[in-house]
């Protein structure tokens, strides 16, 4: 690629006229641009690094010229001023060759863009669909289709004063309950939309940022080309836990991905199946508790306290601690209008269920109720989740 | 009007003065304030920031926070600061007695403590004030905004009025006062930014105007211009918000331009270098900033020929930008240098800012922009060019023109302290956040995950120190005010322009009649 | 104090600028056709304009496109979504189609109502990829109203469609994704800023702007 030989021409000059590696450029990912695993991604990197070569070859110069001035032409050296206020010929000349840089970078820019703009021929396409704060992502070839969340161990250590070290828990704020899984080598064409607000799906080692629009639908792709764990967030600002909602992809050989999509396709059919199955109190409140952190504790908090004025208290409410089915139907519908949401179209019956007699009895709440998954009709949990 | 010399006193001089200095002093002040508080809120930031894990506040308000910090910032601090600069020197700049239309000059400062106070007052509201950024985009803050959200577009209203007016004013002041002899390409570079600003302020004010108002009927009255269910669309938002925002960035760096294109030449000992061209530079960034809006949308999904006209139009700013850069240079180019504490303040201008227009370069390549856009990156690159650049460059016009407003002058120790500490307070705070950006941090959020963790400790250290360092300014001004060394007519050696021909302090009327210009 | 002449000269200047000011504020509404405009000569963000019923000549637009080529055949992808999480199902019948450009074809999607509330619902189509927007004809389509459905209430609602011929070759699949809003979450919708106007004014004066459907 002549971008990146331009790069390795200019570092070498760099390197041999001042004598001087800046480290700073070169120690490591954390501080320099993610090198991604795509072949855009590669380019996108090597336009970066040319910019910043040219702008610290500018700044070397300018700052050279003004640092000379500050140290030789002051009062207290006994200069006096010149008297030179214009010349056309310096200010035409100066004038003109950033001119000239700034076309010379426009071809590389104009290259890559035409790539990265280019989704045609995919081999697989994928939907995120951003919500207030998690992804959903349907595989439109062959159906798959599930809700990522932040892992519940991030989650609870990222409450205030949880308590829990962020330093002991692995991939802290950056791990999902349910990662994407791809093939290698393949190219993947991500459609982004939203439920609600804008989002923005952003993965660094794919070289890939989108907005997720409510209404709108856009595209982009990716061909990861080595097999591996890739992470990302959620880049535009989309509410209250906007830094709660990570992107994990997980790039795998083709086999392993036929396999994963096989197993996903089982796992539906049994989480059909479990609707009528009969549950313990002690196995629903385990479950519970788990879908509780993962879709109810953002909002009415861990403590089940609410925010006041924002969020009304599990604890305590008149809903919860009210009739059974007010109870269910709220967690089943939603609320129009406010930001309780539907999760009969979220949540699989047997899910509900737990989350339901969990509500019921924790937080103080002690009506002693019971809710098998068998008592959350199917009509009242609309379901579209585990079809 | 009659009794022009009596300077009245207490509490009504300030509420009913139509005097250029009294109001300019005013804007300063209500300026500072606005900056200690939009300061205070980035404290917060940065306390909750400063290691990972959540500690200090809870998302919400962190969003709250953030969203606050960059509107008081903008229309509080940054934009009346320079309307105060504007309302105290450019009358004296082209020896004229006062602005061009006094009363309105007192109904347009007038205006802002109110609109800052309902601002500020949307915090102690039912459901938090606004916490969807200060580009506030449809639909976070239209479905899924608090009531307090209506508060805040009536206060982003009257900041509006206020601008508009104060930017008319300062037009007719410019185009119509000056004194005889003083054509166009006499006047001094910061009356020269000031109409351009100006012009800038009367185009895109009433859009930002027309934004919010569409924000409101959407909210109340049933349209759907940001709503894709009644045939509106969200990113239809961003287009309107940008075509404001973007000449709104130029409008707070480039009367800053101009304050530090007096600085430079009068501790250089020498006229500035290329007077013309930077007029024309000047004029050439004020138009470009009106034909590259989009650039801070690359992701929202253009179609190509979008995106590569946005890239070639925005990084052609950097031309004229470089021009002015190298003007300055030449400038102080074989001068006679001191560095009294307004120089030294100008000097790191044009280092920093410059280091903040080589990012923006850098962000302004749509397929880099894939990377960079919403980290912070970006955070890093617009607190270069309005911290280091704008606010730099207010404080250098604060030291330099202080000595002439207060009669005295500021303590210069205790000035270059400032300095110190803020230069490299600022840089530990706001360099790091580089390399956060590039290794993938996005912006907005109040939790990190720990390979963060060094970089971020760094920048709240940074933080807390540039947040004490500027609490010594105040005390340098208030002691400044209240005495030292009396300052000269002239203050500095041989300075050029009318403002130096008064009195120090400035009396309450100047230019009474209009001076002869050569 | 200021002279007479500089008297007369701000006043004069003030109504002046004022118009500039309520100018650019006018401006900033006529931001809404201009773009519209932009997006359906573009496809920018593959968006069609405003969701209105009926000014569509679907003979004139079939005579255009008469013949079918049968040398090429494109893939059309479907997909559905709900917007704020409205409580319905919502799906296309089949997930995707090959069609030859000029061939006119028939889609199903499939819509429940699962409150127990009537509900109106508008379905808003988008299209990737954008430069795809103007080739892609729909003749019938339940986006062109909102729906009304009872309580329960389930229906199979058609898409009728043709391909241009003039869809640019590189173009081998595209997707057309509908949103299902709520119009409860938002009222008023057909009576709005369409009947502007600076819309129509716009419309006349930008060339080629394709209608929408």
């Amino acid at each position: 690629m002549p971008v990146s030989k331009i790069t390795k021409k200019l570092a070498n000059f760099i390197c041999i006229s001042m004598a001087v590696v800046p480290s700073l450029v070169f120690a490591d990912y954390k501080l320099n641009m993610t090198q991604s695993v795509t072949a855009v991604g590669n380019d996108i990197y090597n336009l970066h690094m040319l910019v910043l070569w040219i702008v610290t070859v500018v700044g070397v110069i300018v700052f050279g010229v003004i640092i000379y001035s500050l140290i030789n032409h002051r009062k207290s050296k006994g200069v006096m001023p010149a008297s030179f206020d214009e010349s056309s010929t310096v200010e035409f000349i100066w004038t003109i060759i950033p001119f000239i840089i700034l076309v010379g970078l426009a071809v590389p820019a104009t290259k890559t863009l035409l790539k990265i703009e280019d989704t045609s021929n995919p081999d697989l396409t994928i939907k995120a669909t951003g919500w207030q704060w998690k992804w959903e992502y349907e595989y439109l070839d062959n159906g798959v289709r599930f809700f990522s969340n932040i892992d519940k161990t991030s989650n609870d250590a990222r409450q205030r004063n949880s308590g829990t070290d962020p330093y002991s828990v692995k991939n802290y704020l950056l791990n999902v309950d349910n990662p994407v899984v791809v093939p290698v080598n393949k190219k993947i064409r991500i459609l982004t939309t939203s439920n609600d607000v804008i989002h923005s799906w952003w993965v660094p080692d794919l070289a890939i940022k989108r907005d997720a629009i409510p209404g709108y639908i856009n595209e982009s792709w990716f061909k990861a080309e080595k097999i591996g764990v890739y992470r990302g967030q959620c880049a535009e600002l989309c509410g209250q836990d906007h830094g709660f909602m990570p992107i994990v992809v997980h790039v795998v050989a083709e086999n392993d991905y036929n396999e994963w999509v096989v197993k996903q396709k089982k796992l539906a059919a049994t989480s059909a199946a479990s609707a009528n199955k009969i549950w313990s109190q002690a196995e629903l409140m385990k479950r519970g508790q788990e879908v509780y952190s993962a879709s109810c504790a953002a909002c009415h908090q861990a403590n089940g306290q609410g925010i006041s004025g924002v969020f009304p208290a599990i604890a305590g409410s008149k809903i919860v601690t009210g009739t059974l089915d007010g109870h269910i139907k709220i967690v089943a519908k939603g609320k129009p209008g406010t930001a309780m949401q539907a999760f009969g179209t979220q949540l699989s019956v047997g899910d509900i269920a737990a989350v339901v007699t969990f509500e019921r009895n924790a937080f103080g709440n002690d009506t002693g109720d019971v809710v098998q998954p068998s008592q959350i009709s199917r009509q009242a949990s609309g379901g579209l989740n585990h079809e | 009007m009659s009794e022009h010399h009596a300077k009245p006193t207490g509490i009504t001089r300030w509420l009913f003065t139509t005097n250029h200095k009294d109001i300019g002093t005013l804007y300063l002040w209500f300026a500072f304030i606005m900056f200690f508080i939009g300061g205070g809120m980035a404290m917060v930031i940065r306390a909750e920031l400063l290691q990972p894990g959540m500690q200090v506040v809870d998302p919400l308000f962190f969003n709250t926070m953030t969203t606050m910090h960059g509107l008081i910032m903008v229309f509080g601090a940054v934009m009346p600061a320079m309307v105060g600069f504007a309302n105290w020197m450019i009358p004296m700049m082209i020896g004229a007695p006062d602005m061009a239309l006094p009363r309105m000059n007192n109904w347009s400062f007038w205006i802002l403590p109110f609109a800052g106070t309902m601002l500020i007052s949307t915090l102690f509201m039912e459901g938090g004030g606004p916490a969807f950024g200060w580009t506030f985009y449809a639909p976070l803050s239209t479905t899924f905004a608090p009531q307090s959200t209506d508060f805040f577009i009536f206060a982003v209203h009257l900041l509006g009025f206020s601008s508009i007016m104060g930017a008319i004013n300062i037009i007719a002041t410019i185009l119509n006062m000056r004194a005889p002899g003083m054509t166009l390409m006499k006047m001094p570079l910061f009356v020269w930014t000031w109409l351009i600003t100006a012009f800038l302020l009367i185009a895109v004010m009433p859009v930002l105007a027309g934004a919010v108002t569409m924000m409101l009927t959407d909210r109340n009255f049933g349209t759907s211009f940001f709503d894709a269910a009644g045939g509106g669309d969200p990113v239809l938002f961003q287009h309107v918000f940008w075509f404001f925002g973007h000449p709104e960035v130029y409008i707070m760096i480039l009367p800053a331009f101009g304050i530090v294109s007096h600085i430079i030449p009068t501790f250089a000992r020498k006229k500035l270098f290329g007077y013309a061209s930077m007029v024309y530079a000047v004029a050439a960034i004020a138009f470009l900033s009106f034909i590259v809006w989009a650039h801070h949308m690359f992701t929202v999904g253009m179609p190509v020929a979008g995106e590569l006209y946005f890239t070639y139009a925005t990084i052609m700013i950097a031309v004229p930008t470089a021009v002015k850069v190298f003007n300055w240079t030449a400038t102080m180019w074989r001068g006679s240098m001191t560095f009294e504490t307004p120089m030294l303040w100008a000097v790191a201008f044009v280092f920093l800012f410059t280091i903040g227009g080589f990012t923006g370069l850098m962000l302004g390549m749509a397929p880099a922009d894939f990377q960079y856009h919403d980290t912070y990156f970006v955070v890093a690159h617009f607190h270069y060019v309005l911290v280091t650049g704008a606010v730099f460059g207010i404080i250098a016009g604060a030291y330099f023109w202080l000595p002439k407003w207060t009669g005295h002058m500021y303590d210069e120790k205790l000035g270059k302290m400032h300095f110190w500490l803020s230069v490299i307070s600022v840089n530990i705070l706001f360099f790091p956040q580089h390399f956060l950006g590039l290794a993938g941090m996005p912006r907005r959020i109040p939790d990190y995950a720990v390979q963060f963790a060094e970089f971020n400790f760094m920048s709240s250290i940074g933080g807390f120190a540039f947040g004490l360092s500027q609490l010594l300014f105040l005390y340098v001004v208030i002691k400044c005010i209240r005495g030292g060394e009396k300052a000269t007519d002239e203050v500095w050696d041989n300075p050029d322009g009318l403002e130096w021909t008064t009195p120090s302090p400035a009396p309450y009327h100047t230019f009474e009649t209009a001076p002869e210009i050569k | 104090m200021q002279s007479q002449q500089q008297n007369i000269a701000n006043r004069r200047l003030l109504p002046r600028l004022l118009l500039v000011v309520v100018a650019m504020f006018g401006f900033g509404f006529a931001l809404a056709p201009l773009y519209e405009a932009f997006c359906s000569a573009f496809g920018i963000n593959g968006r069609f304009i405003a969701i209105q019923e009926g000014n569509y000549d679907v003979a004139a637009r079939l005579v255009q496109i008469s013949q079918v080529d049968e040398s090429r055949s494109v893939t059309v992808q479907f997909t559905a979504s709900r917007n704020q999480n409205i409580d319905w199902e919502f799906r296309p019948m089949e997930n995707s189609v090959s069609v030859h450009p000029g061939e006119i074809r028939v889609v199903t999607y499939y819509a429940k109502n699962m409150t127990d509330r009537t509900v109106v619902a508008q379905a808003v189509p988008s299209i990737v990829p954008g430069q795809a927007v103007k080739y892609f004809n729909k003749i019938e389509c339940f986006c062109f109203t909102q729906q009304t459905f009872k309580p329960g209430e389930s229906r199979e609602m058609p898409l009728r469609f043709v391909i241009d011929p003039h869809l640019p070759g590189k173009i081998s699949t595209l997707t057309l994704a509908y949103t299902l809003f709520d119009t409860q979450n938002r009222q008023a919708v057909n009576e709005k800023r369409d009947v502007s106007l600076v819309s129509l004014a716009v419309r006349s004066v930008v060339p080629n702007v394709p209608q929408p459907y």
